[in-house]
């Protein structure tokens, strides 16, 4: 890396600023991956980076005005201030113009260690493993599909206003797909991880294997609303989505699902019958993230000028009623409501739930059980419609025993609807969702039972 | 090979000759069968505003080098970002020491189809440098025209953008190969909307002009007429509101370039990708359903049907000079005369199927990713003496013109897909008559495609496409265009949204 250390660049950054306000802000990122299909190595990959962000923020006769430029690698500190200053120049003054922050916000990390960093012997007891369920999957006429990575973010933040803050960020995940050799039956398995000391290979094939031996038996269904048990990872696709369009400006400006007939938003709306809770909490056991937030540019649910701002943990939904929405400072302090940052974890729980997942099978008299959702576009931004299909294992529940697997469904719902329908919940727990865990990997959530899911259409993919 | 202008000065005046030789020079040392090494600097910019007023203007730059191995046949790879020949030396040895890690669950060597060496430059073709153009005549361009939309009657939020690339691309072999590249593209795109608070509905529309491989003078009206556009787009947006709902059921559909490109990305671009075809991209991206053993067999569609995969054509999102293993640009056929012909491989595997070459679709988004097989422009060629669009209307007697891409989603073998749209509009009796509101469309690849009873002529052809098609893992994307004409399907499944989401 370069010769002056994270902390350096952002001290001179901070020092060669002549606009009236910076930020500035350094990541070193080290990550590692595995790639493999039919039992053999694909591709992988050893990378290094660094990124470099300073904000200026310049005063004009009617506001301020802000110019964000970013580098990777090893920039020349006092050219990238000057472009920075010059982007401010040239753009008008920013509609959530705020004072920067100056008040340092509890769990920052140590400013002055090195980064933490990842490399490829992060899978030096993986690797092995793998390559032994491989065997063992070849000896079954099986395939063995998947990717596994872990990355380790540094990230600096320094402000003209004094704050000097510091997080890493350990992201790590893994995921299974046991295929039969003709590729007729597919199925799944992941787990999301901070360090892989916790990623057992052996459970995980042992989980695809039980789903291959449930697949055996093939039933065919045609497309309809079904009762359905959707399993934490199809759930944590489904609430990132209404997670995402938590923006409250959206909202209070009358074009989002949370926005009200009449006008102002739903804030108070009861969404969910049963008492599920939807939070976000930078502790969360497991999923732990940054305390502080780190912004390179402005949007409806965030804002270059509260880099630094204390992310708390919030409730979006509580006990069924929508409770908060995304609102940076600016548009916090136009609506009279308080400021909340998005965070990137993500946690629905009914706190009231017992059940495991397995007892929820047990007292299904007929229905069906997912395992993963997959290509989820949203198709009408009102309602939150959003259409997908089922993926990697639809299982038949008759009796409260899986009695084989189901044909792949196309699924039109909403997410925000769904929560108003489902009427049990298991016990929260940790799981990676499949569809969207390049971005999102850090989520807990129950299994939920639909009593009818919206099968649109048969999928004939396997 | 080179185009009008030269890759610029700065990025040739970096140490490219000597990172190359450090890194293969070590790989070869350390007994790589190949070593590969790559230098880019991505230079990105978006300008985002809302409601006229700046949100942001993001200013980036991804200068980086990476260093790909097999050895013992097993890949490796590893990528930094400091520019010395030391690291260049020390990413080699990574890479070797990643191969020999990976070892442990590799059973399948790898191997390469031969290509020529090479040593050349090769520069996109475009006017202007967006990077030249001073930020602030940039917003003001957008402001301008933003405030002419919202000043329309019923157009209350107004969001516009225009995203730039610039990508400099050096890559050396040990074959002998050394290419230098640089490509420019842009994205304007502008969305009105209209809000009813009373009932709590709101609607949009958005341009429809497609992301290009050109300069910022297509942002000036270069091959499309922004303001003309822009000018319709209250109107449109005013009878999109009133329109009424759509009757699920099964209608004609007279399909827009507009729209169809999407279409062909999911249900041909990315099923004729060979290494999804393998099963590479199982467990992610997913399969095809047009495996080996339908080539040159499988009815993909209609007699009508001639797809093509392309890295040469002009202004095209995916068009190269080589691709990111030292391939050449070629261009060649997919689909002819409806059936299966042809696949999307990249050097490996080219060689896995017993290829004599790659057609090229090697791509890695930057050099902190390793090179995986990616869409050529994939195309969907005229009827040389087919008809127009407007033809093509006055020939159906109840159906459904569609225009504008919206949402999609397609299945994981390339089956079942469900796409919306900006606008439809209900054909009667040859003639439209008026938007309607609510509408998907539903099919199975093979259907649609079978379904496909007229191509539009060469008039209606336009070149669409995406800026940011996402594959593999780790996750990557790649510009890619789809050039088509309008076209003609029977009996195509419509389903009114509004009931899906219904209980």
């Amino acid at each position: 890396m370069s010769s002056l250390t994270p902390q350096e660049i952002v001290e001179q950054a901070l020092a060669a600023s002549t606009a009236d306000g910076a930020v500035v802000y350094v990541t070193d990122s080290s990550e590692a991956n595995l790639r493999w299909a039919s039992n053999s190595l694909t591709t992988n990959g050893a990378m290094r980076s660094r990124q470099v962000v300073v904000v200026s923020f310049v005063g004009t006769g009617s506001g301020t005005a802000v110019g964000t430029v970013a580098r990777t690698g090893t920039p020349d500190v006092a050219e990238l201030v000057a472009a920075s200053e010059q982007a401010a120049r040239d753009a008008g003054p920013a509609e959530d113009a705020m004072p920067l922050l100056t008040e340092t916000p509890p769990g920052s990390g140590d400013w002055d260690a090195p980064a933490a960093t990842t490399s490829i012997d992060v899978f030096a007891e993986f690797a092995p493993a793998l390559g032994k369920a491989f065997g063992a999957a070849r000896d079954r006429g099986e395939l063995l599909f998947g990717f596994a990575e872990h990355q380790l973010a540094s990230t600096w933040l320094g402000t003209s206003t004094g704050l000097r803050l510091r997080h890493d960020q350990p992201t790590g995940r893994v995921e299974l797909n046991g295929k039969s050799a003709d590729f007729s039956r597919s199925v799944w398995a992941g787990v999301g991880t901070r360090d892989f000391t916790d990623v057992s290979v052996a459970d995980l094939a042992a989980e695809v294997a039980q789903k291959l031996a449930w697949s055996a038996n093939r039933i065919d269904l045609p497309a309809g609303r079904y009762e359905t048990l959707l399993p934490p990872s199809t759930v944590s696709d489904l609430m990132i989505v209404a997670y995402w369009a938590m923006e409250a400006r959206d909202a209070d400006e009358g074009r989002s699902v949370y926005a009200k007939a009449g006008g102002g938003n739903r804030i108070g709306d009861r969404l969910a019958t049963l008492p599920l809770t939807l939070r976000s909490d930078p502790d969360a056991p497991g999923l732990e993230t940054s305390p502080f937030q780190v912004v390179g540019g402005s949007s409806g649910s965030s804002s270059v000028f509260d880099n630094g701002m204390v992310t708390p943990a919030v409730d979006w939904i509580r006990e069924g009623v929508l409770t908060n929405l995304v609102r940076p400072r600016s548009w916090a302090e136009k609506q009279g409501a308080p400021a909340t940052a998005a965070l990137d974890n993500l946690v629905l729980e009914d706190p009231s739930a017992t059940a495991t997942t397995a007892e929820m099978i047990a007292r299904t008299e007929r229905g069906l059980l997912l395992t993963t959702l997959w290509y989820i576009r949203e198709v009408d931004p009102q309602t939150l419609l959003v259409t997908g299909l089922t993926r990697d294992g639809v299982f038949l529940i008759e009796d409260g025993e899986v009695v084989g697997a189901v044909n792949n469904f196309r699924f039109n719902e909403s997410p925000v609807d769904l929560l108003s329908r489902a009427t049990e919940a298991s016990r929260t727990e940790r799981t990676l969702p499949r569809e969207w865990n390049d971005w999102f990997t850090r989520a807990a959530m129950p299994m939920l039972r639909i009593p009818d899911f919206n099968m649109s259409s048969v999928s004939p993919a396997s | 090979m080179a185009g009008k202008r030269s890759v610029d000065e700065s990025f040739l005046a970096l140490p490219l000759s000597a990172l190359a030789d450090a890194a293969l020079t070590r790989a070869v040392d350390l007994g790589c069968e190949h070593a590969d090494l790559r230098v880019e600097r991505i230079r990105t910019q978006t300008v985002r505003l809302r409601d006229a007023r700046l949100e942001a203007l993001a200013d980036g730059e991804d200068l980086g080098l990476a260093v790909r191995v097999v050895h013992e046949g097993t890949w490796g790879f590893a990528a930094g970002v400091v520019l010395t020949a030391a690291e260049a030396v020390r990413l080699a040895e990574e890479a070797v020491a990643v191969a020999q890690v990976s070892a442990a669950m590799n059973t399948d060597r790898v191997e390469l189809a031969p290509e020529a060496s090479y040593d050349g430059e090769w520069v996109s073709a475009y006017e202007v440098d967006p990077f030249a153009v001073p930020d602030a005549e940039k917003t003001a361009l957008l402001t301008e025209l933003s405030e002419q939309l919202l000043a329309a009657d019923g157009v209350e939020h107004v969001s516009s953008s225009v995203m730039q690339v610039k990508e400099q691309k050096f890559y050396a072999d040990t074959a002998g190969t050394r290419t230098r590249q640089q490509r420019v593209r842009v994205h304007p795109e502008f969305t009105a909307s209209t809000v009813d608070r009373a009932t709590g509905s709101f609607e949009s529309m958005r341009t429809l002009a497609p992301p290009v491989g050109r300069g910022w003078e297509f942002v000036n009206g270069d091959g499309w007429d922004w303001r003309g556009e822009l000018a319709q787009l209250p109107e449109l947006l005013r009878e999109k509101v009133k329109a009424p709902s759509v009757e699920a059921g099964r209608y004609d559909l007279v399909v827009d370039p507009s729209n169809l490109w999407l279409t062909i990305h999911e249900s041909i671009g990315h099923a004729t990708e060979l290494d999804r075809a393998l099963g590479y991209e199982a467990a992610y991206a997913g399969t095809s359903f047009a495996t080996v053993d339908k080539l040159n067999t499988l009815q993909y569609g209609s007699p009508l049907m001639n797809v093509t995969g392309d890295r040469t054509a002009e202004h095209g999102l995916s068009t190269v000079g080589w691709d990111d293993e030292g391939v050449a640009g070629q261009q060649w056929d997919l689909i002819r005369d409806g059936v299966l012909v042809g696949y999307q491989v990249d050097r490996n595997m080219a060689r896995l199927r017993g290829m004599d070459r790659s057609n090229g679709c090697a791509f890695a988004d930057s050099a902190s990713h390793v090179p995986v097989q990616r869409m050529a422009n994939v195309s969907l060629q005229p009827a040389p003496d087919g008809p127009s669009t407007e033809e093509l209307i006055g020939g159906v007697e109840r159906g459904i013109y569609v225009v504008g891409d919206n949402s999609w989603s397609i299945d994981m073998q390339r089956y079942n897909f469900q796409f919306t749209a900006q606008r439809f509009y209900k054909i009667e009796g040859g003639q439209l008559a008026g938007q309607l509101r609510d509408v998907a469309y539903q099919a199975t690849t093979t259907d649609f495609w079978g379904s496909m009873t007229a191509v539009g002529g060469p008039q209606t052809y336009v070149l669409g496409g995406a800026f940011n098609c996402g594959k593999a893992q780790p996750g990557q994307v790649a510009p890619v265009s789809h050039g088509c004409p309008s076209a003609l399907f029977e009996n195509t499944a419509i389903l009114n949204t509004k009931t899906e989401g219904g209980r």
